[in-house]
């Protein structure tokens, strides 16, 4: 059972408009439901960067899914398997079939990135909360701190598919030539530096860009609320100022695998591009692995001999 | 290691342990909620404290010995992180509560792996922790530095 479209006439410009729900449209749901907690058959999911925002105030019958304790596998640098994906699904009340709508701090990046793993499963209407947390609270919308009353529900398990959009280092090597995207800030790019401003934690051996990568960093799809911007201003943005053109495959990394996962979104679900990969290993991986080809500087650079 | 920890950061670890993991994520957003503010001489003034670049967060941490009060030798630990952040709010908050009014050596003395021991590795994740690991170690250099000084 899911939850309708949001008709939304900006989301009608995007090509898979059902991806996204406007704060209204939420607001909607869960005023229809009343006290009986939110809409059947619809389950809000927090996904931020901290761990604890979530408990701060969150929206009303909303449960929280953290990428870091939840969604990566605690041993191996993987995602959970399908046993513990059913798991942490079942027992925040999501039925396979239930409409998911994730949000979250800092311009739904981390809730991208929950929304990427949930599709390396399958889970078929899983939608983002255009605005995610900030838009929700600059709009004065109700948030709690009670502890949402969860149903466990059987989740089946449901084996991860790596094929349709994730993107391995070798998958990036053989990729090299047809759009890559770096989403990452340009001092990283260039390779004054191997982190994220505010992420020392993170590093890599060495500093630069894939070869060929474009620098398009990820909060550049983001208007100013924290929502998305226009498929106009996308296009202009993707289409045409990263040069990707109608071209059948892109691949987007960036440090980690999760600001990429922001654009991943907005190249597969926002502007239809049908074979988009995203990958997770990232600058952290490439950075650091041997004899890769890496670029420095401002401008992509060339494919190398091989 | 155990025996040697001073009082406070004792207690605040084995409140964490006694807990929960769930529990022990509210303990710490009360924590978080408890970080003092800074002083009035510090407010407004703190792009002059020390930015812990360990953590995802911006948050920003000074110490004093034996001034604003307090006895020769004491140290006093002050931070200050946005409400946005409140994991990296409560880190410092702990380490306020723990380090404040010991001495120069009692914080030197403290482990280092002090914010590992607290059970928050699998409530948190070990990467977010590191942050902490991050500040302890700032709060013992500028105390080392004060107390050379001194």
């Amino acid at each position: 059972m899911t939850a309708p479209v949001d008709p939304s006439e900006k989301f009608s410009a995007y090509a898979h408009p059902e991806r996204l729900v406007s704060t209204e449209w939420l607001q909607h749901r869960l005023d229809e439901a009343g006290d009986e907690g939110t809409a059947p058959g619809l389950v809000v999911v927090e996904s931020d960067e901290d761990v604890l925002l979530y408990e701060t105030g969150h929206i009303p019958g909303a449960v929280k899914i953290d990428w870091h304790t939840d969604l990566n596998d605690p041993v191996q640098r993987d995602y959970i398997d399908g046993e513990a994906f059913a798991a942490l699904l079942g027992g925040k009340g999501i039925a396979r079939d239930s409409t998911v709508v994730i949000y979250g701090d800092k311009n739904n990046w981390w809730a991208a990135y929950a929304l990427w793993v949930f599709t390396l499963f399958g889970h078929e209407d899983v939608r983002l909360l255009d605005g995610g947390r900030t838009k929700w609270i600059a709009e004065d919308r109700p948030l709690t701190t009670d502890r949402t009353a969860v149903t466990p529900v059987e989740y089946p398990v449901v084996e991860r598919s790596d094929v349709a959009v994730r993107a391995f280092k070798e998958d990036v090597l053989a990729h090299l030539g047809k759009p890559l995207i770096d989403v990452r800030s340009a001092p990283e790019y260039s390779g004054e530096r191997t982190t994220a401003p505010d992420y020392p934690e993170e590093g890599a051996l060495r500093a630069g860009h894939v070869p060929t990568a474009v620098n398009i960093p990820w909060a550049t799809a983001a208007a100013p609320d924290g929502t998305f911007k226009t498929r106009e201003e996308l296009d202009a943005i993707y289409r045409e100022g990263a040069g990707i053109g109608d071209a059948d495959e892109v691949i987007a990394y960036c440090r980690i695998g999760e600001r990429s996962s922001h654009t991943w979104f907005v190249l597969q679900h926002l502007l239809g591009y049908e074979n988009v990969r995203n990958y997770d290993g990232s600058w952290t991986e490439w950075g650091s692995a041997v004899r890769v080809p890496i670029a420095v500087g401002t401008e992509p650079g060339t494919i190398p001999n091989r | 290691m155990t025996d040697a920890l001073p009082q406070p950061l004792a207690e605040i670890r084995d409140d964490f342990l006694e807990l929960s993991q769930q529990d022990r994520l509210l303990l710490l957003l009360e924590f978080s909620n408890e970080l003092p503010a800074l002083p009035e001489r510090l407010q407004g003034h703190e792009d002059e404290l020390e930015r812990v670049e360990e953590c995802q967060s911006p948050v920003f941490i000074t110490v004093t010995v034996g001034t604003d009060g307090d006895a020769p030798g004491v140290v006093r630990m002050h931070a200050t992180a946005p409400r946005e952040a409140p994991t990296t709010r409560g880190f410092a908050s702990i380490l306020a509560q723990g380090l404040s009014g010991l001495t120069v050596e009692q914080v030197l003395a403290v482990p280092a792996d002090y914010p590992l021991t607290l059970g928050l590795s699998e409530a948190v994740s070990p990467l977010r922790i590191r942050g902490m690991v991050g500040m302890l170690g700032r709060v013992q250099r500028q105390v080392k530095a004060l107390a050379a000084v001194a």
